[in-house]
């Protein structure tokens, strides 16, 4: 016998058939079916092969919580793995398949692990890896081997790795209410919110509102539940003042009543529209919250538990009432509560022979016995079942009387036919949200149940997240959550009468039936009862040990089923009660959220692009661009048939021979203004500022509060109270910030103004032999010889009518100067000085030559000042005063930072033309097999034209006494390796005779 | 989490960039005091509850805020001008310490 689909009932539109694919075979279902119903209907039992064990399993729920039936479905080259059965609502074309099976769901060779089951028992990833002490096998070499089979064999779907073409989308949200759940509770607070005129939210993660109203068979306002929850969100729809959003699953409570939610608008749903976009997520800001989130059944631990056609009560109910599919035709029905009586009179009324009910007590409640009566079944009070059998599925159990006082076993086995068994261990409401929300979940000892912890004051909880189980309670909480949501305004109206069985929601405290037997308790990761013995036995008592020892409650349902089962087994073995065993926190997501909708349109390189205001010129005169932190900056302008490497040589040559340009756009300047601009500036930069004639500029130093090396840069005098303060291109937004936070913090008596003006000024800096006869042809209005613009002076003037700033200071160790223009005339500029300098052979350079000149001549960059390097590293001691304190100058001599074997700044010469690479390591012995101990690494490399070699700077330990002498570069990732010889970092020019001309 | 900034109003928490303890006091620029430097760099208050702590509106009018915030809760209790609260405290340095 197999399920089958009843000739009438169900919510689903049987004039319609949907055709879909599962394990390439066709099936066929109606609209309002989800794969799982569909599936069912066709009579499958089997849903997929286990984690660990390979175990065949059939579905156990049918919700969200699912831990059994996980497939992939496929969309072209497009795999989403791990997707519940009973999430899926299928359509046409749909393609699943289901998972962890090889070569088929029936022949599954992995099955074989069972046989050898201990090895994979708990705590197997701390213990198996680990290779024996001595012999020949010793270390762990052994079990990576091992480990490439182990992973293949567990696990569950695959990941796919073709691009997804699917669009996401992210939307923000506000709202007075946002009700999360709508089943009697969530209806009613969100119909009670809308009236009084809030603007409400209502989300409900299935396709249908109405959660328990669509199967419980009970009577809302004299009409059937589903009838008046229809009318309910009828009304809901008319009103302006509410968004209905279903599919939606509100997965994150943050701070601030911040809620995330994932939308599943096109995917995996059949009305789709092409350009939807699959998911959508939400960012919904609430003022008040109602949490209706219901609660989820939790099944029972006994041997054989997981065989497919075991099945949660409430979901066989589910299955009859909104699919019209019947779970099996001779039923049993296990239980530690009354629950489950109503569901096996509902698939008794459905046409289904109920076999036996099964109860864990000893006492049954004359409601209960009831509803037993009803279907004529057999009921057996103080009886459990201990055992599964069949062979792909279910076809019978065994029963023994239970003791529950003594939960203790007795009497003989009594085998029972059964197609289907209905288990139900009580109710686990679902408090994740709360939970996140923040505080400790409270355990009742009466319901058997984690309770949300203390309501705080952005939620309310209403039905049976807070353990109102009834459908009454449930719609007279929901009211009142929605008038106290919504403020003032209260409406007076009482809730609509119910009438339904009443039922004790009060389960038996047992939820473990102690026969031997593989017993499962997290059905998805594959822990058994046994696992948390092993875990109890070796000391892993905790909630949270117990958690990672088992891998309980880690899987991709993150244990909706599971978790109290197992910290029940755990506090029974520690003779402790469940809160004193604790339990997991629960954290984001509630439930899985796809990548992509978290990321929405923002995918591929999203980083806003900086360009400086000569950027198209760069382009349009054939420099390849290079993204320099956010900055777009030509790297070389290769002329047709050269490699970058021929190209900077070229530029850089050409530079030293005659002259070169370059776009200093990038650096970052602030204007430091005020009258006490200049004793501000005396404190930050680690060498006097203040003493700095207006018209000039110097070199400075800032060091951090720890006494590490910030930045360098230079501090030009505008102005008595006018500094113009430049910083390197990457540390701009840093400087800038630690000058605002001493200015605002430790110095608000200062009285000066900072200002980033690294977009208002564009650059330029021109170097080289000719470059002061090329500023000669353009400037006008100031002269530029070396009596008018000495060694950093500074003068202003006019190029081709725009105003510009010239400063004589150097980069590339030749005579140089930057010349600076309000940005909007930047090419304007640089167009005048390219022109000028046509004759003098001039040539436009980008940062490879930049870099180049840099080396030869020592200076240092983010490469160097890495924020472990000191102004001693870098050889800048020069540089600090002696007269004045300044940021990090009593932190820098500290004992550490000072000793001669700290890495220091070196210049490194290849001796046998290897070329050398920044990242590559210095060593005193080259073995290439087994690279040797580190004594510093390259921080910047390059050939040199000017020296004809391959040179590079380093850090090296003890560097500054290193000089002369020969070590080795290591290389492994790049497999270069060669001698090289430790020199002073002033490679060319160490007098700067050029650059003072 | 919003930071309510008094210029700006209420922002969200991507506008603003975390600038530390603000229980921290800087030692007089010319102190000697190697003590007093190592704690004024290195340590910080790390309490369970409220805590003030600078933020800087980096994403908006760039301006330094002292902010209490508990630490358990992401509750903002108060927000000011961290320049304000400076002035307070470089007032009360340079008020002479009564002699006793």
């Amino acid at each position: 016998m197999s399920p089958r689909r009843t000739p009438t009932g169900g919510r689903i539109d049987r004039s319609r058939s949907i055709r879909f694919r599962f394990d390439g075979a066709d099936c066929t279902g109606h609209p309002g079916d989800t794969l799982a119903s569909a599936l069912l209907a066709a009579g499958v039992i089997q849903f997929g092969r286990s984690f660990k064990y390979h175990r065949p399993r059939g579905v156990l729920a049918a919700g969200i919580e699912e831990p059994n039936a996980l497939v992939t479905v496929l969309e072209g080259d497009v795999r989403e793995p791990n997707i519940p059965a009973t999430r899926i609502e299928i359509f046409d074309g749909l393609t699943a398949t289901s998972q962890n099976r090889f070569p088929s769901l029936a022949l599954d060779v992995g099955a074989l692990g069972q046989l050898g089951g201990g090895l994979l028992s708990a705590g197997f990833y701390y213990k198996t890896f680990m290779g024996p002490a001595v012999g020949p096998l010793k270390g762990t070499a052994v079990w990576m081997w091992c480990e490439r089979f182990i992973r293949r064999a567990a696990g569950l779907g695959r990941a796919g790795t073709a691009p997804d073409p699917a669009r996401y989308e992210r939307m923000n949200a506000f709202c007075d209410v946002l009700v999360v759940g709508s089943g009697p509770a969530g209806l009613m607070a969100a119909r009670a919110a809308a009236a009084s005129g809030a603007r409400v939210i209502l989300a409900e993660l299935e396709p249908r509102f109405g959660g328990s109203t669509s199967f419980s068979g009970e009577t809302i306002d004299g009409m059937p539940a589903h009838d008046w929850a229809a009318s309910v969100v009828d009304d809901l729809r008319g009103r302006a003042n509410v968004r209905l959003l279903p599919r939606t699953t509100v997965w994150g409570y943050y701070d601030g009543n911040l809620l995330a939610a994932v939308e599943r608008v096109a995917g995996r749903r059949p009305d789709a529209r092409r350009e939807a976009p699959r998911h959508r997520h939400w960012v919904i800001s609430a003022a008040r919250v109602v949490l209706a989130t219901g609660a989820m059944e939790r099944p029972l631990v006994f041997p054989g538990n997981d065989r497919p056609g075991v099945m949660l009560a409430s979901a066989a109910e589910r299955y009859a009432a909104e699919y019209g599919v019947l779970c099996g035709e001779r039923i049993v029905v296990f239980t530690n509560n009354d629950s489950a009586y109503r569901a096996a009179a509902a698939l008794g009324r459905a046409g289904a022979v109920i076999g036996a009910i099964v109860d864990l007590r000893q006492e049954i409640s004359a409601a209960a016995r009831a509803l037993a009566g009803a279907t004529g079944a057999e009921l057996l009070p103080a009886h459990a079942v201990v055992a599964t059998n069949g062979a792909r599925s279910l076809a019978g159990i065994e029963l023994q009387r239970f003791d529950a006082a003594a939960k203790m076993l007795s009497g003989d086995r009594r085998p029972l036919q059964a197609d289907c068994l209905l288990v139900s261990g009580g109710w686990s409401p679902t408090i994740q949200l709360a939970a996140q929300a923040g505080g400790r979940a409270e355990w009742d000892m009466a319901l058997q149940a984690f309770l949300p912890p203390q309501q705080a004051e952005g939620w309310i909880g209403a039905g049976a997240v807070i353990g109102k189980f009834d459908t009454q309670a449930a719609l007279a909480g929901g009211l009142q959550a929605g008038n106290a949501a919504a403020g003032p305004a209260v409406d007076g109206s009482v809730p609509p009468a119910v009438d339904a069985v009443a039922l004790d929601p009060r389960p038996a405290a047992i939820l473990e039936i102690p026969a031997p037997g593989k017993a499962f308790v997290d059905f998805q990761h594959d822990v058994t009862a046994e696992d948390i013995r092993i875990a109890h036995r070796e000391g892993f008592f905790s909630a949270e040990h117990l958690k990672r020892y088992t891998t309980l409650g880690m899987a991709t349902d993150q244990g909706k089923t599971s978790n109290v089962a197992g910290l029940a087994i755990m506090a029974d073995l520690l003779g402790r009660t469940i809160p004193e065993t604790g339990t997991t926190r629960f954290r984001p997501p509630f439930a899985p959220v796809s990548l992509g909708a978290l990321a929405a349109e923002r995918y591929g390189d999203v980083r806003p692009e900086r360009l400086t205001p000569m950027h198209d010129w760069h382009v349009s005169n054939g420099a390849t661009m290079y993204a320099a932190g956010l900055w777009q900056r030509p790297m070389v302008y290769a002329l047709s048939g050269e490699s970058v490497e021929q190209a900077y040589v070229r530029e850089a040559r050409t530079t030293r021979e005659r002259a070169g340009i370059v776009d200093v756009s990038t650096l970052g300047k602030i204007a430091v203004q005020g009258p006490d601009a200049a004793d501000f500036l005396d404190r930050v930069y680690t060498n006097v500022l203040s003493t700095l004639p207006v018209g000039k500029a110097r070199y400075g130093l800032m060091l951090r509060e720890d006494g590490m090396v910030l930045d360098d840069g230079t501090a030009w005098r505008l102005a008595a109270d006018d500094f113009l303060v430049t910083t390197t291109t990457a540390n701009a937004g840093k400087v800038m910030q630690h000058l605002e936070y001493l200015l605002e913090i430790v110095w608000p008596e200062l009285r000066v103004g900072l200002t980033s003006v690294t977009d208002q000024w564009a650059g330029a800096a021109i170097g080289g032999p000719r470059a002061r006869e090329i500023l000669g042809l353009c400037v006008e209005g100031t002269a530029v010889d070396g009596q008018a613009l000495p060694f950093m002076g500074i003068v202003h003037g006019e190029i081709a009518g725009a105003p510009v700033m010239i400063c004589r200071l150097s980069f590339s160790g030749e005579m140089a100067f930057e010349v600076y223009c309000g940005a909007g005339h930047g090419t304007h500029v640089w167009d005048a000085l390219v022109a000028a300098g046509k004759d003098f052979g001039l040539v436009p350079y980008g940062l490879e030559a930049l870099g180049t000149m840099r080396i030869e001549k020592g200076h240092v960059t983010g490469a160097e000042i890495d924020g472990r390097t000191t102004a001693r590293d870098l050889h800048l001691d020069w540089l600090l005063s002696k007269k004045k304190p300044f940021v990090g100058s009593m932190m820098m001599d500290r004992e550490g930072l000072v000793r001669a074997d700290r890495l220091q700044l070196v210049g490194v010469v290849s001796l046998d033309g290897t070329a050398l690479a920044g990242g590559a390591h210095i060593v005193e012995q080259l073995d290439v097999k087994t690279p040797r101990r580190s004594i510093g690494h390259l921080t910047a490399a390059c050939y040199s034209p000017a020296l004809g070699r391959h040179i590079g700077l380093a850090l090296v330990k003890g560097g500054k006494a290193r000089h002369g002498t020969r070590a080795f570069l290591s290389d492994p990732l790049r497999r270069r390796f060669g001698p090289v010889e430790i020199v002073s970092h002033h490679f060319y020019d160490p007098e700067g005779r050029r650059m003072h001309g | 989490m919003l930071i309510t900034c008094p210029y700006c109003g209420p922002r969200d928490l991507a506008e603003f960039a975390y600038q530390g303890d603000g229980n921290r006091t800087r030692p007089d620029p010319a102190s000697m005091d190697q003590d007093a430097w190592n704690a004024y760099v290195y340590d910080r208050h790390n309490p369970a509850g409220a805590h003030h702590e600078f933020w800087q509106h980096s994403g908006g009018c760039r301006a330094h805020l002292a902010v209490t915030r508990d630490t358990l809760t992401h509750a903002i209790t108060s927000v000011a001008f961290a320049r304000e609260l400076g002035h307070r405290r470089s007032l009360r340095r340079d008020r002479p310490e009564r002699g006793g």
